[in-house]
C-alpha cells in the first residue's frame, strides 16, 4: 500500500485515499487526427520497468487530480506535482535525475 | 507412547487442569498447553490423514510451520476448519475433530489410495482428468469434489457468531518476533525514544532461547528475557503484543498484524480477532528460523518429529513423544534434543549423524552422557504405520542396505535451519544462498524499498542467518540501531556458537533407490514425495514455480514452510544445477492463514455496504414493496397488494398510471449542477448534442459517451440560467459522471471556468404521471402548470400545494408527466400530500419494473440494458441526439473509426414475437452457418423484453445485424428449452408513436 502526498492539500495519505489514473501527460487527439494518432492516444501506454509519470486522484480527500513520478520496480516516489502542467516541473526532473541518472520517460528526460 | 512427564513444562500451570474434547473423547490438559501438546500428552500420536493417500499423520512441529495437525474446531456458528493444533492454545471446553478421513481417523477407506500411490504420481490430476470430455460430469467432477479440500466448509446457513475488528497503528519501528533478537532490537530502538511496536505470534516471549538456554551477560537467558520485557513494558513509547502474527509486509512500510484476542479465552467478551493495520517507519523482522525435516523413507509416520519440536514438547509442556527417541541429524543443533531427553531421564538409543566427520562439542557432551553416536549413518526407513516402532539404519553414503534395526517410539530429525525470510520477501527483499548453512538468507544490500527509496526492512537474529546466541544478540543490536538511524550501542554478550559445520543432506541415504524415494515425504500434507519432484524434472519442469504447481509441493495450508528448501534441493539435483540457480518460489502473504472474519472486520451486514435512502424510504418500506438494489439504493420493484404476484402488481401499476395517475419516487436520479461562464462550452464537449444553445427554462435529453465512443450515460439537462445547467444522470450514475466531469475539467480543460456540484441528495424528486397528473397539481394549487405556461420539455420554479418546487415537464413513460423536485427535507411531506390529494384519481405508487415496461413500450433506451460498454449512440438510432454542427465532443473521433462507422453493426430495433409470447431476456438470434469454433452464428440479441399490459403481448428491443434495414423480417431465437421463438423486426416504439399523450 503506497504512501502518496497530495500536492494540493498537502496530505500524506494511504493508497486507499487515492485512485490511480494511468499515464500522465497524454496529449488528446480529437476529430481531424489520423487513425494512428488516435489509436495511440486511446490505447498505447508505455508500462516501463522504472521511472513512470502517472495520474492519481485524491478521491477520498480533496478530490483533486495530481501527477506522481514513481519507480514501478522499487515503488520509490520521486515526487508529486500539479496535474495542470504539460511536463514535469524542473525540480521533479532534477529529483529523478539525482536518483536515476539518464532516465527517460516518453519525451521527457 | 507419548505421555506427560512428571516434571517439566515451563509454560504449564499444573494447578489448572483443562478439559477438552477430541473426536468425542474427553481429555485433560493444563493451562498453558497447546492443543498439540495436550493431545500428545494423551498419547494421540495420529492426528489426521494426508490429502491424497490418506496416510496416517502425526504432529511434526511445535509452531506455525506444522503441516499435519489441522482440525475442525468448534461447533455450529463457531465452527471453523483447518485450525492448527500447534498454535491453538488449550481452553476449557475446546471441541476438536480430525479431518480428511471416512469413516474414522483410525479406519479410513481413502487410505486405499496409498496402495494406488504408483498410479497417483505428480501431475496426476492434470493427466487423469483431461479426457474423455464426457467423463467430467459424472465421473471426474464428483471424484474431485469428494476429495477436494481438507476440512469441512462451515454450514452455509450459519452466521459466524463472533465479532472482529480492525485497528490502525503507527509506529516509528515495528519489531516482528519476540525472541531474544526481537527483544534486543526493540530495546535498542526504544532507547532512542522512538515509538516502538513489538509483536509476537505465540503466547510467550523468548522464542527458542527460552527452551535452549544459554547465558547473556553472565545471567541465564530466561532471566534476561524477563528483565528485558519488564524494561520494555515500563517504557511509554513501547507497545507489546503477544498472540499477534505479522501476516504480511507491504509497500512503504505497511504491515498487517493478526491478533488472536479471545481464541484462547472464549468466555471473555470482545472481538475474537483484531486486524492491525500498521504503518511503520522501519520494520525489523526477528522471525527466527525453522528447522528442516530430512528425507528418508517413512519420515511421515506419526512419531517422526522435528528435533527442536521434540525439545519444545519436553521443555515447554513436559511431554515426551516416546520413551525411546532416535535422533537423526546433519548438524550439531539436534544433539541438544538428545541431551535434553537424556537429562529428563528418557532413552536415546542412538544419534544417527549423516556427517562422516560427526559433530563438535555437543556431540562430545552427548557421548559423555553415554549416548551412542553413529557418524556417517542414515535412517534407511522407519518401521511402523500408525506410529513409529523402530528405525532401520545404514550408511549415508550407501544405497539403503540395512545394518541394524533399532527399536524406538519416536524419531527426532533435523536437516538444518532455514531463516524465516517470508516477511522480508513479501515486499521485494532479495535472498542469498548461504553455502555453509545450506539455506537462503536475506541479502541486507537488497532490502525492500520505501517511498523515499530507503530500505525499510531489516532482519535480526536467526531470521538474518545469525545462528547462536552471541551472534543473534550482536545482529539484533545492529538491526535496532539501523531501524532508528542512531548509533549502535554495545551488544550484550551471549554464548558463542561452538558447533561443527553442518552438511547438506537432501536425501537419506544418498543413493536410495526408487522404492525408498517413493516413501520419502517432502510435503506431508499434500503428499508430495522426493520421487514426485524427480518425476516432474524428468517430464521437463525446470522452473520451480511450475514444479510447485505440477506436484502441489508447498501448496498446502502450511505453504511449504517445511518442504520448500528440501523440494528445491531435490529439483536442483535432478536438474543438475546449483540451488541458487533454481531459486525459490514466491513468498506471499499471509505468513499463516488469517480468518476471513478478521479481514472483514466490522464490515458485516449493514456496515458492509451502507444503503442509501431517499427522503420517502420510510413510506416505501411501509407499503410491502419488493425492493431491488439499484446502485447503493433500494428501489421498490413493485408494491404488492395482498395476494398479488409481482407480475400482477406491475400490471396494476401500469394500467393505473396509463389510465389515470401514478407516482414514482425519482429521487435517486443523479442531479449535477454545472455552473460557470464556460459551462455551455463544457457540456458541448460532454454531451453528443448541443447544450450551449439550450434556452434557460428549457430541457433537453442528452447522451454522454466515453472518449472511446461508447454510450456511458443519459439524462435530461435543464438550463437554469445563462451560467447554470442542471444535468440529470441515471440512478447510480451521479458519482461516476461527477468524477468523469471533474477528470476532464481538472486534467484537460483546466483553464475553463466551470465547476460541478453533486446535489443528488439535496432534492427529493417525484414523477407525477398519467392523464390526471395536471389535475392533481392544479388541485394542490400554486404555480401554473398548464400546457401554455409549462410546455413539454420546459421547467419552472414555483409552489405546489405550499411546497417550494421545481417542476420539469419531462416524460419517461410517454404520459403527461411532471417531475417535481422539492428540498429533501420536504420530500416525505410532499409525497404524502400527493398521495392524499390523488386519492380521487385512484393514485398509486409505481415501482421500477412498471417504469421499465412503460419506457420500453415507448422505445426509450435504458443505460445498462440497451448499452453494455460496447454500444455507441448510432447503434441505438439516436443520431437525432448527436450534433452534426459540433467540431468535437468526447467520443466523436472514436465514432469515426472504421469499425464504429461500419454499416454492419448490430442496431436497435423492436422485436415482436409472432405468437405474442415474451422473448427470453438476453436471447440470441441465430444466423446461418457456424463460426470458427463450431458454434452457431448469431445475428442479434434481446436487450429488453417485457409483457406489455398496455398492448397485451410481449414486446422487446434488441440489437440486430443491420436491424433497421430489415423491418418486417422474422428472425429466430433459440430458447433454453430448445424451442425456437420467431420474432418480427419492428419499430422500437410500440406505443403512441406520435407522442400525443405526453404532449398535452
Ligand atoms: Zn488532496
Amino acid at each position: 500500500m503506497l504512501i502518496l502526498e497530495c500536492p494540493y492539500c498537502g496530505v500524506k495519505g494511504e493508497e486507499t485515499e487515492f485512485h490511480g489514473g494511468g499515464e500522465a501527460h497524454l496529449k488528446r487527439f480529437g476529430p481531424g487526427s489520423d487513425d494512428d494518432q488516435f489509436h495511440d492516444y486511446l490505447f498505447s501506454r508505455v508500462n516501463p520497468k522504472g521511472v513512470h509519470l502517472e495520474r492519481w486522484r485524491h478521491v477520498n480527500g480533496c478530490g483533486k487530480w495530481f501527477h506522481a513520478a514513481r519507480d514501478t520496480m522499487t515503488l520509490e516516489v520521486f515526487g508529486t506535482y500539479s496535474a495542470q502542467v504539460f511536463e514535469p516541473p524542473q525540480d521533479i526532473k532534477d529529483k529523478i535525475s539525482a536518483k536515476r541518472p539518464g532516465w527517460q520517460w516518453r519525451e521527457f528526460s | 507412547m507419548s505421555t506427560r512427564l512428571a516434571t517439566g513444562g515451563r509454560l504449564l500451570d499444573k494447578t489448572k487442569a483443562v478439559e477438552f474434547q477430541f473426536n468425542g473423547k474427553r481429555l485433560k490438559g493444563y493451562a498453558g498447553d497447546t492443543l498439540a501438546s495436550a493431545l500428545l500428552a494423551n498419547d494421540q500420536m495420529m492426528v489426521g490423514r494426508s490429502f491424497k493417500y490418506h496416510r496416517p499423520r502425526g504432529v511434526v512441529a511445535s509452531g506455525a510451520e506444522e503441516p499435519n495437525a489441522l482440525f475442525n474446531m468448534g461447533q455450529g456458528a463457531k465452527f471453523e476448519p483447518n485450525q492448527r493444533a500447534t498454535t491453538t492454545e488449550l481452553f476449557s471446553g475446546l471441541y476438536a475433530t480430525s479431518q480428511n478421513h471416512w469413516p474414522t481417523l483410525e479406519f479410513d477407506i481413502g487410505a486405499i489410495n496409498t496402495l494406488l500411490a504408483r498410479f497417483l504420481p505428480a501431475g496426476f490430476y492434470y493427466k487423469m482428468f483431461m479426457y474423455p470430455r464426457t467423463f467430467w460430469k459424472h465421473v471426474y467432477e464428483p471424484f474431485v469434489r469428494q476429495s477436494a479440500g481438507l476440512g469441512k466448509a462451515p454450514d452455509a446457513e450459519t452466521k459466524d457468531a463472533d465479532t472482529y475488528e480492525h485497528f490502525y497503528f503507527f509506529a516509528d519501528v515495528t519489531v516482528i518476533g519476540g525472541g531474544v533478537a526481537g527483544l534486543q532490537a526493540a530495546k535498542v530502538a526504544a532507547k532512542s525514544g522512538q515509538k516502538v511496536l513489538l509483536i509476537e505470534q505465540t503466547s510467550a516471549w523468548g522464542g527458542r532461547a527460552a527452551v535452549d538456554g544459554g547465558e547473556v551477560d553472565g545471567q541465564p537467558v530466561a532471566d534476561w528475557i524477563d528483565a528485558t520485557i519488564a524494561e520494555l513494558d515500563a517504557m511509554e513509547n513501547v507497545t507489546l503484543r503477544l498472540r499477534t502474527m505479522a501476516s504480511g509486509v507491504y509497500d512503504h512500510g505497511y504491515v498487517l498484524g493478526y491478533e488472536r484476542v479471545t481464541d484462547h479465552q472464549p468466555d471473555v467478551t470482545g472481538p475474537r480477532h483484531r486486524l492491525w493495520r500498521i504503518r511503520a517507519g522501519h520494520i525489523v523482522t526477528a522471525t527466527g528460523a525453522i528447522e528442516r525435516p530430512l528425507s528418508f523413507a517413512g519420515n511421515d509416520v506419526p512419531g517422526v518429529l522435528l528435533a527442536a519440536a521434540v525439545r519444545d514438547y519436553a521443555v515447554n509442556w513436559g511431554v515426551s513423544i516416546g520413551d525411546r527417541t532416535v535422533v537423526v541429524t546433519n548438524n550439531d543443533n539436534a544433539y541438544r534434543t538428545a541431551i535434553t531427553l537424556k537429562e529428563l531421564g528418557l532413552e536415546v538409543p542412538a544419534i544417527i549423524d549423516a556427517r562422516a566427520e560427526g559433530g563438535g562439542a555437543l556431540a562430545d557432551k552427548a557421548r559423555d552422557m553415554g549416548i551412542r553416536v553413529e557418524n556417517g549413518k542414515a535412517v534407511v526407513k522407519v518401521k511402523g504405520t500408525k506410529r513409529v516402532e523402530g528405525v532401520a539404519i545404514g550408511l549415508q553414503a550407501g544405497e539403503g542396505a540395512v545394518l541394524e534395526t533399532i527399536k524406538c517410539e519416536a524419531v527426532a530429525m533435523s536437516g538444518g535451519w532455514s531463516p524465516v525470510v517470508h516477511l522480508w520477501s513479501h515486499c521485494g527483499g532479495k535472498l542469498i544462498w548461504d553455502e555453509a548453512e545450506a539455506h537462503f538468507r536475506p541479502d541486507p544490500d537488497r532490502a525492500p524499498k520505501g517511498d523515499a527509496g530507503q530500505a525499510f526492512v531489516t532482519c535480526a537474529g536467526s531470521a538474518s542467518g545469525a545462528m547462536g546466541l552471541g551472534d543473534v544478540l550482536a545482529d539484533a543490536t545492529s538491526a535496532g540501531a539501523k531501524a532508528t538511524g542512531k548509533r549502535k550501542p554495545k551488544a550484550p554478550a551471549g554464548d558463542a556458537r561452538d558447533e561443527a559445520p553442518m552438511a547438506p543432506v537432501w536425501m537419506m541415504p544418498q543413493g536410495a533407490g526408487a522404492k525408498l524415494k517413493m516413501k520419502m515425504w517432502l510435503d506431508p500434507q499434500n503428499d508430495v514425495k522426493v520421487s514426485d519432484v524427480q518425476l516432474a524434472a524428468r517430464e521437463g519442469y525446470e522452473s520451480v514455480e511450475h514444479t510447485k504447481r505440477y506436484t502441489t509441493l508447498g501448496m498446502a495450508t502450511d505453504q511449504g514452510k517445511l518442504s520448500n528448501i528440501n523440494g528445491l534441493a531435490i529439483l536442483s539435483d535432478a536438474l543438475n544445477q546449483p540451488i541458487p540457480q533454481t531459486g525459490t518460489t514466491t513468498f506471499r502473504p499471509p505468513y499463516t492463514p488469517i480468518s476471513m472474519g478478521a479481514i472483514a472486520g466490522e464490515a458485516r451486514v449493514a456496515t458492509f455496504q451502507p444503503i442509501r435512502r431517499t427522503p420517502m424510504q420510510d413510506w416505501h418500506e411501509g407499503q410491502n414493496p419488493f425492493f431491488e438494489p439499484v446502485g447503493h439504493w433500494r428501489r421498490a420493484y413493485c408494491y404488492n397488494r395482498p395476494g398479488e404476484t409481482h407480475g400482477q402488481a406491475v400490471e396494476r401499476e401500469i394500467n393505473q398510471t396509463r389510465n389515470s395517475l401514478g407516482l414514482l419516487d425519482a429521487s435517486t436520479l443523479g442531479k449535477l449542477i454545472v455552473k460557470g461562464p464556460d459551462a455551455g462550452k463544457f457540456l458541448d464537449m460532454l454531451y453528443t448534442n448541443m447544450m450551449s444553445t439550450l434556452i434557460p427554462g428549457k430541457c433537453r435529453y442528452g447522451l454522454m459517451c466515453t472518449e472511446n465512443g461508447f454510450l456511458s450515460d443519459d439524462g435530461v439537462v435543464a438550463r437554469i440560467d445563462e451560467d447554470t445547467f442542471l444535468c440529470h444522470t441515471t440512478t447510480g450514475g451521479a458519482e461516476r459522471i461527477h468524477a468523469h466531469m471533474e477528470e476532464w475539467l481538472q486534467t484537460e480543460w483546466w483553464d475553463w471556468k466551470v465547476y460541478v456540484a453533486n446535489v443528488t441528495e439535496q432534492f427529493a424528486q417525484v414523477a407525477v404521471v398519467g392523464p390526471n397528473a395536471r389535475k392533481l397539481l392544479e388541485k394542490l394549487g400554486g404555480m401554473d402548470v398548464s400546457k401554455e405556461a409549462l410546455g413539454f420539455m420546459e421547467w419552472a420554479d414555483g409552489q405546489i400545494g405550499g411546497f417550494d418546487a421545481r417542476v420539469y415537464r419531462i416524460s419517461f413513460s410517454g404520459e403527461l408527466s411532471y417531475e417535481i423536485a422539492v428540498p429533501a427535507s420536504q420530500g416525505a411531506a410532499f409525497w404524502n400530500a400527493l398521495m392524499e390529494a390523488g386519492e380521487e384519481f385512484g393514485v398509486m405508487p409505481y415501482g421500477t419494473e412498471a417504469l421499465h415496461v412503460m419506457r420500453a413500450e415507448k422505445g426509450f433506451i435504458m443505460i445498462g440494458d440497451e448499452t453494455d460498454g460496447t454500444v455507441i449512440p448510432q447503434d441505438l438510432g439516436l443520431n437525432w441526439a448527436i450534433s452534426k454542427k459540433k467540431e468535437d465532443y468526447l467520443g466523436k473521433r472514436a465514432q469515426e473509426r472504421s469499425h464504429m462507422a461500419d454499416p454492419n453493426r448490430w442496431k436497435l430495433v423492436g422485436l415482436e414475437t409472432v405468437d405474442g409470447s415474451v422473448l427470453p431476456d438476453g436471447a440470441y438470434a441465430v444466423a446461418d452457418g457456424k463460426n470458427e469454433n463450431g458454434q452457431r452464428n448469431v445475428q442479434g440479441r434481446v436487450t429488453s423484453t417485457y409483457y406489455s399490459p398496455t398492448l397485451k403481448k410481449g414486446i422487446a428491443m434488441g440489437l440486430v445485424h443491420r436491424g433497421p434495414d430489415r423491418m418486417g423480417e422474422v428472425i429466430e431465437f433459440p430458447t433454453i428449452g430448445g424451442a425456437n421463438v420467431k420474432a418480427r423486426i419492428v419499430d422500437p416504439v410500440f406505443y403512441d408513436k406520435e407522442g400525443e399523450k405526453q404532449n398535452v
